[in-house]
């Protein structure tokens, strides 16, 4: 659509000419005007007026191809559920994606200026323009990958995760059959309280072989103290043969080596200690009559990041990568319109003794205005059609969820056979461009006024 | 229903390169086609080479187009096939790639006056859609004759429009298998489970040996509609199967609640989802079926549900099909397993003889016998040679579906609506996508399926 204007503005100042011919001694040179812009006119006519009117007169009939449909498309528009999330979404990217990426622009324009590898650095940032909005999808499907070996987004967050909270050595173990031990708090504890001179066995099963502790040994089955209380915890299961004896340490089972354990009596802590690496472990006389436990520390599972494209966040993720593309280009434009603004106001303001933020906040930016709104409003065109970056970076469960306008669009018309709600939305999407159109259109006049 | 999104992104490529590649291709799969000829020979041991059961008219000079949505390998050996009915008629077909929807890639050509001869449509949905648009032409005498001789009763029937036979059931898919990783199963001492409570047993042993049971490729939402329609077909019994998949019955049915309760005794325990039920929902499926068998003995998980085409996603791992990736039919949940397939029918749309000709070649066996050979494919063509298939794997997916006889039933997502059943991120994908999300919630899962059912069937597209 924003090919429409530019195309259609070249009569707009061929007009003047004509209108003085128009003057002249007859209408023959009206009719060679009209000549020359038949062509253009005919393209124009042929690819943009007749889609959109036919888009109009097809959003009033049924989606079969059949009858008057009335309003019942336009209707849908305001019922439908996917349609309104759609309508919501298409908000929320209108409001963010080019506010963001204008400010991120400005500031980039406004650093690069003062560094000496300015147009070094503009040129990366400008880069990713050079890419396709397929290619970017492509991109930022695998950044935003949930897995933190795949997704580098993931893999930075879950990095500084895990250095400050590391995950534990046995996420996975939980109790097998006829277990003495039950689930409490994310942990397990044992069924029955436990009394000194009793070896105590504590079997768990499921921790894969190779995230068992390096230090884990043959599971040994440990022999009663008198005075202590003694037992063994391990991984009670036998590769190939299941469980092996229920509840016995078998010749290749390991012992969990480092697991915690704790007494625990009526709600405290009455001892602790952790497994050897053969999975025995020695409590003090204390711990009589307590109940073992082992402590939900050992099993928390490994932080597994932030789901990027899970339903609540996938919208602004997607954003994310808009303003990776086009923050480049709201730079250059920027950069330009600031390579025009006077040095002298600059100068000015700073002998003045404005501070940097001053003169950016007070001078910079007011003179700036005008390019800062051409940017604005071409990136609102642009993001109102938005479509590539959403349907190839969204995962099908969340689609439905960072469903913009044009998406639903190419669905209803291409996916669903719904060709009379499709059009009716691309009615709605024109009738939301068309007051930016304007404002442009306005803007551009007034511009062309203040220069005669 | 195959990966969907996938195809149509790569067809758009394929449009471009076929012009090059066909060239290439036909030359390609002359060579091959000899290859293929000798083989079966040694096979079959007896009557003509290449087992011609079928006649077929002299059409030399004739030019056919069939369309079709696949790609990659399949549609190279399919081309094979095509260049075997080149050399026995001496007629030119040109494969014309298409896009998914085919019915939507078909309506286009056919508004332009370009309609192939032959369209391979997916569903019997499908083929309604085109007879009621007057699209599709009714199968000549020859084609019948060969159809009647070749295939089931069932087989024919859902070709079969208002009585008078349409499609040719050409390619099947048996969607009633789980895909295991022999290695781990191996480790945890555990079997293939005959029964739904069996396969809970597994699950549990292969969880006790620190290996995540099952991947759930969430992020697509067909092979959860598979998931379900495999419970829902063997616990609530084919009538209601068929009544549901008409919405002769609502989905708030207390049937419909069990099959999602049972489901949920999967899909509810995070433990048993490869990356829990959020990794589940964005895992596509073929992710979800390397990452099943890649890893050595430790993989994310140990079991992937799915249809025979798994096979061509485990290709791409190193895992070998019937040593390190094996399979079992679905369990039975209810009295007996249950058997939910797909396919391909060949419809005529532009009718001549050599259509016709190509179409009763392709419910021949020797067609099916061929594309057997080459892997990847099933035929519902009772009179191809279990012998044809290239493995045991196959074999015993072959022999299931033929087994079932007319017991099978076909897809019931794919004879939904589109809106309903083949739109990523709507109807019932979208619905079984939020439950599996929150797996607790069955009554709400139920009536947002019924809500979106009652739009779609409702609209009557």
């Amino acid at each position: 659509m924003a090919s429409a204007a530019a195309a259609g503005a070249p009569p707009g100042p061929a007009a003047p000419p004509s209108a003085k011919s128009r003057k002249s001694v007859t209408g023959t040179r009206r009719a060679v005007a009209a000549l020359f812009l038949l062509p253009a006119l005919v393209l124009l006519g042929a690819l943009v007026v007749y889609p959109i009117g036919y888009s109009l007169v097809r959003s009033f009939v049924a989606d079969s191809g059949h009858g008057f449909a009335g309003t019942d498309n336009y209707k849908t528009l305001f019922v439908d559920d996917s349609i309104r999330t759609a309508f919501k979404n298409n908000v929320i990217w209108v409001v963010f994606a080019p506010t963001v990426s204008t400010a991120l622009g400005l500031v980039f324009a406004v650093l690069t200026e003062r560094v000496r590898w300015g147009t070094a650095f503009k040129l990366v940032v400008f880069m990713p323009m050079a890419i396709s909005m397929l290619a970017a999808g492509i991109i930022f499907r695998l950044v935003y990958d949930q897995d933190p070996h795949k997704g580098v987004a993931n893999a930075v967050w879950v990095g500084v995760h895990d250095t400050f909270a590391p995950s534990s050595a046995f996420p996975n173990a939980h109790p097998g059959r006829e277990s003495p031990l039950v689930a409490q708090q994310g942990g397990f504890i044992t069924r029955a309280t436990v009394r000194t001179g009793q070896a105590v066995t504590l079997p768990l099963v499921g921790v894969a072989p190779d995230q068992m502790p390096d230090g884990a040994k043959r599971a040994v089955a440990a022999g009663p103290e008198p005075g202590k209380i003694t037992g063994t915890t391990w991984q009670d299961f036998t590769r190939g043969k299941g469980v092996g004896r229920l509840g016995v340490p078998d010749p290749s089972e390991l012992g969990y080596a480092g697991m915690r354990i704790e007494a625990v009596k009526d709600g405290r802590v009455v001892a602790s200690t952790t497994a050897a690496g053969d999975g025995t472990f020695t409590l003090p006389a204390s711990a009589d009559g307590a109940r073992l436990r082992l402590p939900a520390s050992n099993f928390r599972q490994p932080y597994n990041g932030v789901s990027w494209l899970g339903p609540t966040l996938v919208t602004p993720a997607i954003i994310g990568a808009y303003v990776w593309m086009w923050a480049g280009f709201a730079m250059v434009l920027i950069a330009a319109g600031l390579a025009g603004v006077p040095r002298e106001l600059l100068e000015a303001a700073r002998v003045d003794g404005a501070t940097e933020w001053q003169v950016f906040r007070k001078v910079t930016v007011p003179l700036l205005a005008p390019v800062l709104a051409v940017v604005t409003v071409t990136l609102m065109i642009n993001v109102l059609k938005v479509f590539d970056l959403v349907y190839i970076i969204a995962p099908g469960s969340s689609q439905a969820d960072a469903n913009v306008l044009a998406l639903e669009l190419y669905r209803r018309g291409f996916a669903e056979d719904q060709p009379g709600v499709a059009s009716a939305i691309a009615v709605l999407l024109l009738v939301l461009v068309i007051p930016v159109m304007a404002f442009n259109i306005r803007r551009l006049r007034r511009e062309r006024e203040v220069r005669r | 229903m195959r990966s969907r999104s996938s195809s149509t992104i790569r067809t758009h490529r394929t449009v471009t390169t076929v012009a090059t590649l066909l060239a290439g291709a036909l030359a390609l799969s002359a060579c091959s086609g000899g290859g293929d000829k000798s083989d079966t020979g040694k096979k079959g041991g007896g009557t003509t080479p290449t087992g011609s059961t079928v006649s077929l008219p002299e059409l030399n000079g004739t030019t056919l187009e069939i369309a079709a949505v696949w790609t990659g390998q399949e549609q190279g050996n399919f081309k094979q096939v095509l260049a075997e009915f080149e050399k026995r008629t001496g007629a030119k077909v040109t494969f014309v790639p298409a896009q998914d929807p085919i019915i939507n890639f078909l309506g286009s050509k056919i508004a332009g006056g370009q309609p192939p001869d032959v369209a391979m449509l997916p569903q019997p949905g499908a083929i309604k859609q085109a007879v009621r648009q007057k699209w599709a032409k009714p199968l000549g005498p020859d084609a019948l004759k060969e159809l009647q001789k070749n295939y089931s009763q069932g087989w024919q029937d859902i070709g079969k429009v208002d009585g008078k036979q349409y499609g040719v059931y050409y390619k099947a898919a048996n969607k009633s298998l789980i895909w295991y990783n022999a290695k781990v199963f191996a480790n945890a001492g555990a079997k293939e489970p005959k029964t739904w409570k069996d396969l809970l047993t597994t699950a549990q042993a292969v969880y006790d040996s620190g290996v995540t049971p099952f991947s759930v490729p969430g992020a697509d939402g067909w092979p959860l509609t598979d998931w379900f329609e495999n419970v829902y077909l063997s616990q609530a019994g084919p009538a209601k199967y068929d009544q549901l998949t008409q919405h002769k019955i609502k989905w708030t049915d207390p049937s419909v609640r069990q099959a999602l309760q049972t489901l949920a005794q999967i899909w509810g325990k995070k433990d048993y989802l490869a990356g829990g039920q959020s990794g589940a929902l964005q895992t596509e499926f073929p992710a979800s079926v390397t990452q099943t068998f890649t890893g050595g003995d430790q993989p994310k998980a140990a079991m992937v549900y799915e249809g025979d085409f798994v096979q061509v996603n485990i290709g791409e791992t190193k895992a070998k099909v019937g040593t390190d990736a094996k399979v079992f039919p679905f369990p039975a949940v209810g009295a007996s397993a249950p058997v939910v397939s797909g396919g391909d029918a060949a419809v005529i749309l532009k009718d001549s003889k050599a259509a016709q000709a190509l179409v009763t070649f392709l419910a021949s066996p020797d067609a099916a016998t061929i594309q057997a050979g080459l892997g990847g494919y099933l035929s519902p063509n009772r009179n191809v040679p279990i012998s044809a298939y290239p493995n045991e794997v196959q074999q015993k997916i072959a022999k299931a579906l033929i087994a079932s006889g007319d017991d099978f039933r076909f897809d019931m997502s794919d004879q939904a609506p589109q809106a309903f059943g083949g739109t990523p991120g709507k109807g019932e994908w979208k619905d079984l996508q939020d439950f599996l999300r929150n797996p607790s919630d069955v009554a709400g899962t139920q009536a947002k399926l019924e809500k979106d059912a009652a739009a779609a069937y409702g609209s009557g597209s």
